[in-house]
């Protein structure tokens, strides 16, 4: 089992849901696909998708919902196989 | 006695902060701005006279907010508010809040802006005053025969729409009865599982349309038009690039739409300064009303710069109370003026905001050109907030002057240290389409997908507009 990172290629605003009164796209601990959106970032008002590249489970946040991030802040840490 | 304004409170940021506080300086006004947290090292900040921190950088959390707001305005003591464009311009319970706090709101009446404000009142607004609107039903049509009913009248092709969509959503459009009858169908089962709720309208759908829009200023009483900015290429439903006047109005037709704002706006008795927006028909050259915003605009500049008159000036010489200070006849129209919008933005990758810090700037100068900005050499662009970075705005005494004057100020403007849109408006002033004038609503977008089928960009970033 190995660990990797999902990092933001923006900066702006993390969010974990698609709308204030949505659930999360994600949980901790729940096992993700490739291609699986785990939230997004605003940045000047467009939203982008981060999503993750590989299968395994999503172990953490590395951020809390709505704070601000930098191109290459670490955003959440994924157990792959 | 008019109540002039001694200080006025900014309630807006970037480059329409910085244009309020200029022309309030001029009129010996005081000044105040509120920032956020990440906007203390704004420009605003800077020229005026006083600001104050209200709160962090999420606009709902600073200036969306209300009372954080309405307290920066009693805290510096001030007797006005000038909301910008954006935030809280259109909001009538903040106007309302202003007025029961005894200060000034730089708009219209809180009822003029609830008026004006729900598409369906303005509709109605507009047909009681004999303004054309868009042809359409007269509410929702709840069956497929009075749909047909009411295409008949309408005529064909029509739009259904679902009451509850809105920004291009829950819209199928039929060119004859067959298409409606196979149609109507499709659309109101849409309209339940896309929005909860089956309710659908028609409209006539205009094919090939032009966005234009007048300018007028009122006292409440008076009103004056400042004719019209052509607003018609637009990518995701936002204006880049207009113009004043219209390439392609006819006098007559210039004359009867400005007559027609000028009627509505006198019918909810309009104070201050506001904009008429309406499409037109390029197949027929009929015009229809669409909706109003009832605060000033970006594209603003053009106006002042083909009649003379200071818009900003004006809006806080009326809200101190002065009678509008122009007859109709002293507004002259006189040659062209061009703004483009230099966005933060790489326009070879969708549009992909690119903030970041800015290098060195060289502006362009010379006869008849404007640059209204935000930026300075070394700052760096928040995250948080729209991508617009500077207006450029050129007049001369005709179009072709006014294009090759924005062609020579393209080549002099340089912004290092991030893209934006300015290569984009070189390759547009390259194009039949903008030198002739003749383009509508999505010629921007069919001219990019042709040219993105020729050159690929090498990121496609799923984003959504806000």
């Amino acid at each position: 089992m190995a660990q990797i990172t999902i990092c933001s290629h923006l900066p702006g605003t993390f969010y974990r849901k698609p709308s204030p009164d949505a659930p999360n796209f994600v949980e901790e601990g729940q096992a993700i696909t490739p291609g699986t959106v785990i939230g997004l970032v605003e940045v000047m008002k467009m939203y982008s998708e981060v999503v993750a590249e590989e299968a395994g489970t999503l172990v953490r946040f590395e951020v809390a919902a709505e704070a601000t991030v930098e191109p290459g802040d670490v955003l959440a840490i994924l157990d792959v196989e | 006695m008019p109540k002039a304004i001694r200080k006025v409170l900014i309630a807006n940021r970037g480059e329409i902060a910085v244009r309020v506080i200029r022309a309030a300086k001029e009129l010996g006004i005081q000044t105040a701005v509120v920032c956020s947290e990440a906007d203390i090292d704004s420009l605003a900040v800077k020229l005026a006279d006083e600001h104050v921190v209200i709160g962090p950088a999420q606009a709902a959390k600073s200036y969306l907010d209300k009372e954080k707001v309405l307290a920066a305005a009693t805290q510096v003591g001030a007797d006005a508010v000038h909301p910008g464009y954006g935030f809280l311009s259109e909001n009538a319970g903040f106007a309302d809040a202003c007025n029961a706090a005894g200060i000034i709101f730089v708009g219209p009446s809180a009822h003029a802006i609830r008026t004006m404000g729900d598409k369906a009142a303005a509709r109605t607004a507009a047909m009681a005053a004999g303004v054309p609107v868009v042809p359409g039903s007269d509410g929702e049509v709840s069956t497929l025969e009075s749909a047909i009913e009411a295409a008949n009248l309408i005529g064909y092709p029509v739009m259904i729409k679902a009451a509850a969509g809105g920004g291009g959503r829950g819209i199928r459009i039929a060119k004859d009865e067959a298409e409606l009858c196979q149609q109507y169908r499709v659309a109101v089962a849409e309209a339940t599982s896309a929005f909860g709720n089956g309710a659908v309208y028609l409209e006539r759908f205009i094919a090939s349309a032009r966005h234009i829009e007048v300018q007028i200023l009122g006292d409440g009483e008076s009103v004056v038009h400042l004719f019209e900015r052509d607003c018609s290429i637009q990518r995701r439903r936002q204006k880049i690039f207009e113009e004043a006047g219209s390439p392609v109005l006819p006098d007559a037709t210039r004359q009867a739409l400005c007559e027609s704002a000028v009627k509505l706006a006198k019918a909810v008795k309009y104070s201050g300064a506001g904009t008429l927006e309406y499409l037109l028909d390029s197949a027929s050259g009929e015009f229809f009303f669409i909706e109003m915003n009832t605060r000033i605009q970006v594209e603003h500049p053009i106006t002042e710069m083909i009649t003379g008159v200071d818009l900003l000036k004006a809006m806080l010489k009326i809200a101190g109370g002065e009678p509008l200070p122009y007859q109709q006849s002293d507004i002259v129209r006189r040659g062209h003026a061009i703004e483009v919008r230099i966005n933060a933005e790489d326009p070879d990758k969708q549009f992909m905001p690119c903030p970041g810090v800015v290098g060195q700037l060289v502006w362009p100068q010379g006869p008849g050109v404007r640059i209204d900005t935000l930026l300075q050499a070394q700052y760096k662009i928040p995250a948080y907030y729209d991508s617009l970075l500077a207006k450029l705005i050129v007049w001369d005494e005709n179009r072709p002057a006014a294009l090759a004057r924005l062609k020579r100020c393209l080549e002099e403007l340089s912004i290092e240290g991030v893209k934006t849109t300015q290569p984009l408006f070189l390759r547009l002033l390259a194009t039949e389409a903008v030198q002739s004038g003749q383009y509508d609503t999505n010629w921007l977008e069919r001219w990019m997908a042709e040219a993105s089928a020729v050159v690929k960009p090498d990121v496609l970033p799923t984003g959504r507009a806000a």
